[in-house]
């Protein structure tokens, strides 16, 4: 943390998006992380996707629950909604705020503690709902918040600060999400803005549930030697197997491919994604070998990153499953909303 | 072809950080001053000051301040910090600092050297000699000290309070002005003055003339601006007509104009030939002009002085159009037409040069084809050894800041002649870093940006101001105005600095910093990389800063020093302290600093 607030002294000639804004109105509070904190950079990418975008703020919904990661919400677009919830009950909270209002932006921002842990539960239904949003977790292998301690994606014989070896098996969040039927799962490094920003667009462009882990080293606990999540070890496994370049709606696509190279994604809004594969054998479209390549890395000592798999068919959101009403609840009428005393009654009768 | 690593050794990366230093021509340390200021260290500041530019007061009403233009606020936001006038403030509210002066030695060191004209540069030069031990005898036309800073600058704007105090100083230094002496042979003065060196400080006394007709038949009302004004100054002249018009727009031509309205003249135009963006004049003296009602006439070219009945009646213009380029120069000129302008008086403010009537053409000093003297830029000597040139006289006017570097240089090269060495036997300008971390997240300066806007000058009201030509116009920052004033400096002094070895690039930096100024990336050609750069490079002629490769992943570290407002959060924000602030100190060596054996100690050694 800082003593003095980031000034708001700018670059006279910062670029503007469609809505005439900076980036720096993107953000939001003065961080109060550890220096060098990777989820300050993830806050970074965040600001510059949503800027990209040219998302208006009260577009946006963010959520989170508790723990460093879960802070991060509040560091960008000061002027969106928010709900900071429970530890580990976020994904709930976004489900409800989902249904209520299903034409916001949704972002959630967890931890591999609030996810893999306490809130493991949520993060698994939250799937299985295909709860139209975007899932990040700040992925640091430890506990900050509580002095460092394995958390449930810490890699079997990583080393804690004081050199204690790590023995339990991690959680892996990508796998967990294929195994629960995910629609959209990337996996990212806080340090690579190149490949987080387009999947930060991505994600939030894409219908349904987009998940990234994003490997964000805890600088203060878990950026030693032996540690499998610091920044040189990531670097230095960092397997990049499909890189996501993001085309907005409207913009003519002007690089060229070879053939076999791009897998390109019509998204629904009319933006595209063009997936180049990086190792030419990899399927991001194919559940079962994106599950087997990957564990495959994993044990290898690999951090597979990129687009690892998009849902190649169609698959129904929540509020396609539940068949709700298009409009969010606070523009239905009244006399809509309200069943009356006797319409009440005749639902009530369904039940007896 | 990558950019090769930056190297910060050199003292001038890091001095050209520091944009109001860089600019001065005496190199006055700026943020150290300021800060004392703020600290209400004004005794503190106006040594600081002294040091470099010897004339805080002098400079701190009157000085061309090129670091306003140069300062970093003026890029960041619009205005640049108030330097000049907060130089003043120092100066107005200092303790009595006759005790700091420098201290002179009472045992001489038997060398004589003369200095002709008692100006800025001379003065300089007895400044930084007399603590060497050397006796300093300066030789002055007038009665009084101080040259073009007296005689051609109005005391409405620098008043005689100031001038005599800080020209005292150097009196009480031991500097002996000979008044009313008149140089008139330099054979004279070397074959018969027994001085071991002479430092010619003589200034550009010769007003340009304009040659038209009628020139000569109204002679009686057309006057050359610096005469005029020296005039003025010896009190040799108190009136002028109602009408005037002043030819030029520069400098001279501001205070022959407002001078004017304080001798009676009640409608005064300054007749320009081109354009605004021509104007030689600084934007503030042509403001304060304008503020006094002054007319400033563009595109009228004088053709004839007109007399009638044996008397100047006006002036007959022609009106002139110009066609630009796109980089806004005159591609071609017209005529359009001829227009009468009447006047009572006129003063001719086109310009001024050296002269030397009194310098025989063989002494062995060397005048090239416009006669001005062939003088060494860095020595200041000229062709004849042990004859130095300075200010004005040396390379035709400039202006006092310049004048006053001019006597530090010319003065070491003075010593060093005197000491048996060769002129250009110089030392190197040397800089020092030293940490401003205090704590984790705590420096020794304050670091949070400020943004005030510059405050503006209090002025006496436009009714009492003419009452008196010896009304100082502008008052000074009050109290208030300097703390505000000084708290938009941004302290580039307190220099970013980067360890490569110790960066894990997390990128913290470069999401914190509020300029956009660094950027991780790979190495490429200078042109290319800066494309690549996290926000546009504004001003390419700002120093790029490139770290050796990054030990993780070979990039490198940029930061384009343009727009940081050194606010040093990069370095709060950086986990391994790969950034540090640190001050810099730029010592550049006087003629005090050149500690030579005197020859005698060399021949018994």
């Amino acid at each position: 943390m800082s003593f003095i607030n980031k000034p708001k002294v700018r670059h006279p000639d910062l670029p503007k998006n469609e809505l005439g804004l900076t980036r720096r109105d993107y953000e939001g509070a003065m961080s109060t992380l550890c220096a060098g904190c990777g989820h300050d950079s993830v806050t970074s990418s965040i600001t510059q996707a949503i800027w990209e975008l040219s998302l208006r703020p009260e577009q946006l919904a963010k959520l989170s629950g508790i723990g460093c990661s879960s802070k991060t919400t509040a560091y960008f677009a000061s002027g969106a909604h928010g709900f900071n919830g429970v530890h580990g009950r976020m994904p709930s909270i976004a489900a409800g705020a989902n249904a209520a209002n299903r034409n916001l932006h949704y972002i959630g921002v967890s931890g591999d503690g609030d996810s893999l842990s306490i809130g493991f539960g949520q993060f698994a239904h939250a799937i299985r709902r295909n709860v139209n949003m975007l899932y990040i977790c700040e992925n640091n292998g430890v506990y900050g918040l509580t002095k460092g301690q394995f958390s449930a994606s810490a890699d079997i014989g990583t080393r804690s600060k004081k050199g204690e070896e790590n023995q339990q098996a991690p959680v892996d969040p990508c796998l967990a999400a294929l195994s629960l039927g995910g629609t959209f799962i990337a996996r990212s490094f806080s340090g690579d803005r190149e490949q987080l920003v387009p999947l930060i667009k991505a994600g939030l462009m894409h219908r349904g549930f987009a998940m990234i882990d994003v490997i964000s080293p805890c600088v203060t606990f878990n950026d030693h030697v032996g540690s499998t999540k610091s920044y040189e070890f990531t670097r230095e496994h960092y397997h990049e197997a499909v890189h996501t370049d993001y085309i907005p709606p409207r913009q003519e696509i002007t690089a060229s491919y070879g053939e076999g190279e791009v897998l390109p994604v019509q998204m629904h809004d009319g933006s595209q994604l063009r997936l180049r594969k990086l190792d030419k054998d990899y399927d991001p479209n194919h559940r079962g070998k994106a599950f087997e390549y990957l564990r495959t890395k994993l044990r290898q000592g690999e951090h597979v990153t990129g687009l690892i798999f998009l849902s190649p068919g169609h698959d129904p959101d929540m509020h396609e499953m539940l068949q709700t009403t298009d409009v969010p609840l606070n523009q239905v009428p009244y006399e809509e909303l309200h069943p009356g005393a006797a319409g009440l009654a005749s639902i009530l009768r369904r039940y007896a | 072809m990558t950019v090769p690593p930056t190297d910060t050794s050199n003292p001038d990366y890091f001095h050209r950080v520091v944009d109001c230093q860089w600019a001065c021509p005496a190199h006055t340390d700026v943020p150290e001053y300021i800060r004392l200021i703020a600290l209400g260290q004004f005794s503190d500041a106006y040594v600081v000051n002294r040091e470099s530019n010897v004339f805080p007061g002098i400079l701190g009403r009157v000085c061309d301040r090129p670091c306003e233009p140069a300062c970093r606020r003026g890029r960041v936001e619009d205005k640049p910090v108030a330097i000049c006038r907060l130089k003043r403030v120092a100066a107005d509210h200092k303790d009595d600092i006759s005790s700091r002066l420098p201290v002179i030695p009472a045992q001489k060191n038997g060398r004589k050297v003369a200095c002709i004209g008692a100006g800025p540069a001379s003065l300089t030069v007895a400044n930084d000699l007399l603590p060497l031990g050397y006796e300093v005898v300066v030789f002055e036309q007038w009665d009084k000290p101080g040259g073009l800073m007296r005689t051609n600058i109005p005391a409405f704007r620098l008043p005689e309070t100031v001038l005599a105090e800080e020209i005292g100083y150097i009196e009480q230094m031991g500097a002996q002005i000979r008044y009313n002496s008149r140089i008139d042979s330099m054979r004279k003065l070397l074959e018969t003055g027994g001085f071991d060196a002479v430092f010619v400080g003589s200034g550009a006394p010769k007003g340009k003339e304009l040659k038209l007709p009628g020139r000569s038949e109204g002679g009686a009302n057309i006057h050359i601006g610096i005469n005029w004004l020296e005039s003025v100054a010896f009190k040799h002249l108190d009136k002028i007509g109602e009408k005037v018009l002043i030819i030029g727009v520069g400098n001279t031509a501001m205070d022959c104009c407002r001078s004017s309205l304080r001798l009676g003249a009640k409608n005064v135009k300054v007749m320009a030939r081109k354009p605004r963006q021509f104007f030689k004049a600084s934007e503030w003296e042509l403001e304060d002009a304008e503020s006094e009602n002054v007319e400033i006439v563009v595109n009228h070219s004088p053709k004839a002085f007109v007399v009638e009945h044996g008397r100047l009646s006006g002036l007959l213009f022609e009106q002139m159009e110009y066609d630009f380029d796109a980089s806004g120069r005159i591609t071609a000129e017209r005529v359009t037409g001829e227009t009468f302008i009447a006047a009572d008086d006129v003063i001719l403010a086109i310009g001024q040069e050296n002269a030397f009537p009194w310098i025989e053409s063989d002494l062995g000093i060397e005048f090239d084809k416009w006669h001005v003297p062939v003088v060494d830029v860095q020595t200041h000597q000229s062709t004849r050894p042990g004859v130095f040139f300075g200010g004005d006289a040396a390379f035709g006017p400039k202006n006092i800041i310049w004048a006053v570097e001019h006597g530090h240089q010319a003065a070491i090269s003075i010593h060093n002649h005197c000491m048996g060495q060769a002129v250009t036997n110089r030392l190197p300008p040397t800089l020092n870093l030293s940490s401003r971390k205090m704590g984790l997240h705590e420096w020794s300066y304050k670091n949070d940006y400020n943004p005030v806007e510059r405050r503006l000058v209090p002025h006496v009201s436009l009714v009492e101001r003419f009452k008196k030509i010896s009304i100082e116009v502008e008052l000074g920052f009050d109290a208030e105005q300097t703390a505000k004033e000084v708290e938009r400096c941004l302290n580039c002094d307190i220099q970013t600095v980067f360890e490569a070895k110790a960066c894990i690039e997390c990128d913290a930096c470069i999401d914190i910093c509020p300029t956009d100024c660094l950027t991780i990336t790979r190495n490429g050609e200078e042109a290319e990389l800066a494309q690549r750069l996290k926000a546009p490079r504004k001003h390419p002629h700002q120093p790029l800063f490139v770290s050796v490769p990054l030990k993780h992943t070979a990039r490198v570290m940029v930061k384009d020093e343009d727009l940081c407002v050194h606010c040093g959060l990069c370095a709060e924000r950086c986990p391994t302290a790969a950034w540090d602030m640190q001050k810099s100190k730029i010592n550049l060596p006087h003629a005090n600093d050149h500690q030579w054996p005197s020859p005698q100690q060399r021949k018994t050694a």
